[in-house]
């Protein structure tokens, strides 16, 4: 059998040492020693999230705020839209949007959830959270493009739980009742067990769950009380990867990266009316003529026939030629089978259309599928 | 009959002139549910160290190399409908194939059963 990669000198969540105490086996991740499952295994902390509710560190992730100065959210607002497509400005107090930084070519530099924060007093911040392996040049890019106006707070002292899975909402309101009215992609700020917390009802699973911010000092003591509920078992990144490929949910520096377009992504959703009128984005130029015109090739699912899995990097054939490329693929333990997602010529992207799959030198039939593999069950 | 390992975790009981290969137990619990197995062809010709078969967890594929060389003389024809066989029971039902060693004396640079267990505590 072919050994794992050895692991250099990594950081640590303030749970480091509370996984390895939980037996979890732990790996490097976007230069984190995480965990990437528990003794329960990937395939019984998948089904436990979709039948229970599963317990996530994600605390290598990146937390930031963006202060404006005179303390109008609109600054802050206008400042976020020069690098991302989505409609900030219009975001209530609390509301949340999935966005993507954009290069000037409209490639993808990071996707990331942007929040207006809710809490009395601080409705004019943006909360940000962006991935683990390009937190570096996120703030980067943050620092060098955010007016003078507005200030980048770069949140090191927090960590991030996620909690997911269609118990999870209950188990966290026995320790904190309002969650249970909280609506999809909003946030609230409020003690969870007498621990203060920053709750978003949101999560990368498909199953309806919050992502909870807590100071890195009290991360454990809140892991420890939400653990204690039977419902909840810890997940490790391994079910994560599975659970959110099965939710059709991109993978950044795989499913979408610098070359990709939002459009191309399929990301169309979560550029709202106004921003795709207006421009005034990074690449709005190639994005709105793929919105005019369609982009050459798109996103999809990838649904192989039989048990073999198509992993990442597979290619794609119809008609004889290349179409496309999965840059995803693995086992879906909801679906029961093989799931993938890739890219294909935009003429082959309609569901149900037959695509061959070469995987290791074989042909192997596959078509192509509407997303999610596993029905998406957020409170709406 | 005796049993013999690879440092990658494969193993290898020999009766006669024949070899049964599979993977240890060791093996199944790092890589975790198994989801697919790809079986070579009967009558294929495996090399010692190279690629002799295919095991896919959740996560991930991973190469079973054949511990000696030699002709493939029948597959585990039941591992493609219930890989799971592999995790249950890896030294008996989950085994992947039967080899007819071309070279007996490859079986001398193998681990015993005593050593292999050596070797897992000194890499655990």
């Amino acid at each position: 059998m072919a050994s794992p990669e050895s692991a250099e000198t990594l950081l640590e969540t303030p749970l480091a040492a509370w996984h390895v105490a939980q037996g979890a086996k732990m790996v490097p991740f976007a230069g984190y020693n995480m965990p990437v499952q528990y003794p329960l295994g990937i395939m019984g902390e998948h089904n436990w999230t979709r039948e229970s509710a599963g317990l996530f560190d994600v605390s290598h992730m990146g937390q930031c705020f963006l202060i404006p100065e005179d303390g109008k959210y609109e600054t802050a607002a206008a400042a976020l839209e020069k690098l991302v497509p989505a409609d900030v400005l219009n975001l209530k107090p609390g509301q949340q949007r999935y966005s993507q930084f954009l290069n000037t070519e409209g490639g993808i530099l990071d996707d990331l959830m942007i929040t207006r924060l809710g809490f009395a007093g601080h409705e004019h911040w943006i909360y940000l959270v962006v991935n683990a392996g390009c937190k570096v040049e996120d703030y980067k890019h943050l620092a060098a493009h955010l007016p003078k106006s507005v200030t980048l707070k770069i949140a090191d002292n927090l960590a991030l739980l996620a909690l997911q899975g269609p118990k999870a909402v209950a188990a966290i309101a026995a320790h904190a009742p309002a969650l249970a009215d909280l609506k999809f992609m909003t946030s609230t700020d409020l003690p969870v067990a007498g621990i203060w917390c920053h709750v978003s009802r949101t999560g990368y699973t498909g199953e309806d769950g919050v992502e909870i911010s807590v100071k890195n000092e009290d991360v454990e003591a809140l892991a420890n009380i939400l653990l204690k509920d039977e419902r909840v078992k810890p997940i490790g990144l391994g079910a994560r990867d599975s659970l959110r490929l099965e939710a059709g949910l991109c993978l950044y520096g795989h499913d979408i990266d610098t070359t990709t377009s939002p459009i191309e992504a399929d990301l169309k959703w979560s550029i709202q009316k106004r921003r795709r009128e207006e421009g005034g984005f990074p690449g709005a130029a190639r994005i709105q003529a793929e919105l005019a015109n369609g982009p050459a090739r798109l996103r999809v699912g990838i649904q192989p026939e039989g048990r073999q899995p198509a992993r990442e990097g597979t290619e794609i054939f119809a008609d004889g030629r290349r179409i496309g490329i999965v840059t995803s693929g693995g086992f879906g333990p909801t679906a029961q089978s093989p799931v993938a997602m890739g890219y294909v010529e935009s003429a082959f992207a309609k569901p149900e259309t037959p695509v061959t799959l070469v995987v290791r030198g074989k042909e192997l039939p596959a078509r192509i599928a509407a997303m999610p593999f596993a029905p998406h069950r957020y409170f709406r | 009959m005796t049993t013999r390992y690879t440092k990658d975790h494969e193993y290898i009981r020999v009766e006669g002139d024949v070899g049964i290969v599979g993977i240890s137990d060791y093996a199944q619990a790092q890589l975790g549910d198994v989801v697919f197995v790809e079986l070579p062809d009967v009558g294929k010709t495996v090399s010692k160290g190279g690629e002799a078969a295919v095991v896919e967890s959740v996560k991930a594929a991973s190469e079973v190399y054949a511990p000696v060389s030699g002709e493939v003389i029948a597959v585990n024809d039941k591992l493609p409908d219930s890989p799971a066989t592999v995790n249950e029971d890896p030294a008996g039902a989950g085994w992947f194939i039967k080899i007819k060693l071309a070279n007996k004396a490859e079986l001398d640079g193998l681990m015993s059963e005593a050593e292999y267990a050596e070797y897992l505590k000194s890499i655990a």
